[in-house]
């Protein structure tokens, strides 16, 4: 297995894979923040929206949505981000890996809302702020801090499910596993050296956010 | 005196099948004390609350200091900074600090600094007794505390009005007096208010008029005094009668 890993780059493979999971998470958060705020928001017409999202998007396989965007996206509606082949693919794959997870965050955070009482939205609007106020300085805190633990397996689910953009050739650590596979021979050990690449990047996560989601609780 | 600084003309609200609020009309003077007092499911937390437009009503009016309640958006907002309220549950915002509690709408509605936000309303806890507790979480505070902290949020905006929706049903029976004395001083120093609350000694000590209502309407208004003692409906004959015979 020694000269195995002496031809190829592991830790360039897990970076990759870090750079993927990273720009995907933020690109998530962000816009499943904003789905969420639609599902709650008064307005029955941005409610609809949120809703269809959701629907839509978790219910579709994250390997047809990669797929498309090279196959659909590129190819055939000529929507490229760059002439350099690796480069569109790897700016494609994060924006499918954050379009796909943003539903799941949209969820989570949506059952964060639910922990905060109605009285704190009464009270927010009585002392006079706005809606857009009061979702910021009242609701949304809260909603985050009673969302830490689901937000927490959501992301650990993007790291992995983030292996998928191996499939329009991104060089992760997925891509990489899959070449050592096909050209050598003896990649048993070479499998669970990916496995447990996977468990140093997601098991602190892991217990990082459970922390995270006793300390950051608000008391009530 | 000029024209009342709330007005609600002929409202009418329904939950579903029930008529909450059958054609209220009840006019409220700068500085007047008024106790709304009723049987449960009366519609009296229901009036209070429409004052501010935290429920909906379908027909009527409803004035503040000249103005109609607007329909939502940015002007209510505004109009709302204007009207304190005071909740059962205290609503304290359970994630910020007390002091923060109190500076929150200084800072983000009337863009007051957040060093003169600190000052008044650090005098503003001091007032209601819990300064010494300003840096410390709402949960970490008692029931009457907390609604102390909330009376001082609200006086922090400066309102014109305050609404109090049972304000001491939620506390236990030895903190209820440490918030009523709180709202005793308000009552004196000319604030105008509008309490829900079945409290007749706070009733008999601070207020102008008692309203009654009774099954979404206004059955009779009155002193405290003459309330108390001379229930003209009969309605409110048998409403004080239960209350008060223990």
């Amino acid at each position: 297995m020694g000269d195995i890993l002496a031809k190829y780059n592991l830790f360039a493979a897990f970076w990759m894979t870090i750079k993927l999971s990273a720009l995907g998470a933020v690109g998530a958060l962000l816009l499943g923040t904003l789905l969420a705020v639609m599902r709650v928001s008064p307005v029955t017409t941005l409610r609809a929206i949120g809703t269809s999202y959701v629907n839509v998007v978790r219910n579709t396989p994250l390997t047809l949505l990669m797929v498309f965007s090279i196959l659909g996206a590129t190819f055939t509606l000529g929507l490229s981000f760059s002439d350099q082949a690796t480069t569109n693919a790897f700016i494609w794959a994060c924006i499918i890996i954050a379009v796909y997870h943003a539903a799941f965050v949209c969820e989570a955070l949506r059952s964060g809302f639910n922990t905060v009482p109605q009285g704190q939205a009464e009270a927010a609007r009585s002392i006079g702020l706005t809606f857009a106020q009061s979702l910021s300085q009242v609701i949304l805190p809260q909603a985050f801090r009673g969302a830490v633990a689901p937000l927490g397996s959501t992301l650990i689910a993007l790291i992995k499910n983030s292996t998928v953009a191996a499939a329009i050739g991104v060089a992760d650590a997925a891509g990489l596993m899959k070449t050592i596979s096909e050209n050598e021979t003896g990649t048993l050990g070479v499998f669970g050296l990916f496995a447990i690449g996977f468990v140093i990047l997601t098991l602190p996560l892991g217990l990082w956010f459970t922390s995270l989601s006793r300390r950051l609780a608000v008391k009530r | 005196m000029g024209d009342p600084l709330v007005l609600m003309k002929d409202v009418n609200k329904h939950f579903g099948d029930l008529h909450v609020l059958q054609d209220i009309n009840l006019g409220v003077d700068k500085g007047e004390v008024v106790i709304v007092i009723g049987p449960s499911g009366s519609g009296k937390s229901t009036l209070c609350r429409t004052i501010n437009r935290l429920e909906t009503f379908e027909s009527g009016t409803i004035t503040i200091d000249g103005r109609p309640l607007p329909e939502e958006g940015k002007a209510l907002a505004e109009l709302r900074a204007d009207v304190g309220m005071v909740f059962q549950s205290f609503n304290l915002f359970a994630h910020k600090t007390i002091l923060e509690n109190v500076t929150l709408g200084p800072v983000k509605v009337r863009k007051m600094s957040k060093a003169d936000a600190d000052k008044h309303a650090i005098a503003l806890l001091e007032r209601v007794g819990v300064a010494h507790q300003a840096d410390k979480y709402p949960a970490q505070l008692s029931g009457g505390q907390q609604q102390r902290v909330a009376i001082a949020r609200s006086l922090a905006m400066n309102p014109k009005v305050m609404l109090f929706d049972e304000p001491t049903s939620a506390l236990d029976p030895e903190m209820i007096n440490e918030v009523l004395d709180v709202m005793v001083e308000l009552a004196k120093e000319g604030m105008t208010m509008v309490v829900v609350t079945h409290e007749m000694g706070f009733a008999r000590k601070a207020a102008n008029r008692v309203v009654f209502m009774a099954d979404g309407q206004i059955r009779e208004q009155s002193t405290p005094e003459d309330f108390f003692t001379h229930p003209t409906s009969d309605r409110a004959k048998d409403f004080l009668g239960k209350i008060l015979t223990h």
